[in-house]
C-alpha cells in the first residue's frame, strides 16, 4: 500500500502521478484530474490562484486517504493539489486510486475528492478582467 | 496569541499573522470568535468561518491555550 499526499507550486506531472499509481496487483486504475475551466457564475476567468494552510491541509488529505484505505480495497492512493497561480486548462488537483477491480478505485476516488472539496485547508481566487474573487464554496 | 489568517480573511484582518492579546490563560473559541467579530466587524459579512487549533477544526466549545497555532478558515473551494 503506498500513499503519496503533496501539494506543489510545480505543475502536476499527471503522468508521473500516475506511475505511482501502477502495482503489479492492480487490476483498476482511476484518477480524476480537477482543472481550470474558463467560465464561472457568467463571468470570463483569466486565472486561478490557490492558496492553502499546507500544514493542515497535508494532514487532512492524510486523513482522508486513511478513511479511503480503511473503506475499500485499494492498493496505492495519489493525492496532489496545485498552489499558486494556474491558467485555463491547467490541472489543479490529481486523485488517484488503485485496486484489483474497479468499483472499489472508483468508489474511492469519488469520495476523496469529494471531501477534498468540503474540508481540506486550500482556497481558490478567481481572477477576471477587472477584479478577483474568493471563491466561498464549502460550507 | 497569534492567529493565522487565509484566504478571504487574511485580506480582512490585512494580515497573514495576527498577534491577538488576549487576557486569559485560555479562552474557548465563541469567545474567540466574539472578540475577532468586535475588532474585525467584516468577518460577520461571511458566510461562516472555522478555527482550526493545532492543525485540527475546533468546535465552538474546544478550549485554546495562548502557546495553541490558531488559524483563521473560510469556506474552502480547493479541488
Amino acid at each position: 500500500m503506498k500513499t503519496h499526499i503533496a501539494i506543489t507550486s510545480e505543475a502536476i506531472n499527471i503522468y508521473n502521478e500516475h506511475l505511482k499509481l501502477v502495482n503489479p496487483r492492480s487490476g483498476a486504475i482511476c484518477v480524476f484530474i480537477g482543472t481550470v475551466r474558463d467560465f464561472n457564475r457568467e463571468k470570463e476567468v483569466n486565472e486561478l490562484y490557490f492558496e492553502a494552510y499546507e500544514k493542515m491541509a497535508l494532514l487532512t488529505m492524510e486523513a482522508l486517504a486513511h478513511e479511503a484505505k480503511g473503506t475499500w480495497p485499494l492498493h496505492n492512493i495519489v493525492m496532489v493539489h496545485a498552489i499558486g497561480f494556474r491558467k485555463i486548462t491547467d490541472p489543479v488537483v490529481f486523485i488517484g486510486t488503485s485496486s484489483a477491480h474497479r468499483d472499489a478505485a472508483f468508489q474511492a476516488s469519488r469520495f476523496l475528492i469529494d471531501q477534498l472539496k468540503e474540508t481540506v485547508p486550500i482556497w481558490k481566487k478567481e481572477t477576471y478582467q477587472n477584479d478577483s474573487a474568493w471563491i466561498s464554496t464549502h460550507p | 496569541m497569534q492567529l493565522y489568517a487565509f484566504g478571504i480573511t487574511k485580506d480582512i484582518i490585512g494580515e497573514a499573522i495576527l498577534s491577538f492579546p488576549i487576557q486569559e490563560d485560555s479562552i474557548q473559541v465563541q469567545e474567540l470568535k466574539a472578540l475577532l467579530f468586535k475588532k474585525f466587524p467584516d468577518l460577520l459579512r461571511l458566510p461562516s468561518f472555522a478555527i482550526s487549533v493545532n492543525l485540527l477544526y475546533a468546535s465552538d466549545e474546544t478550549w485554546v491555550n495562548k502557546e495553541d497555532e490558531i488559524a483563521l478558515i473560510p469556506p474552502v473551494s480547493g479541488g
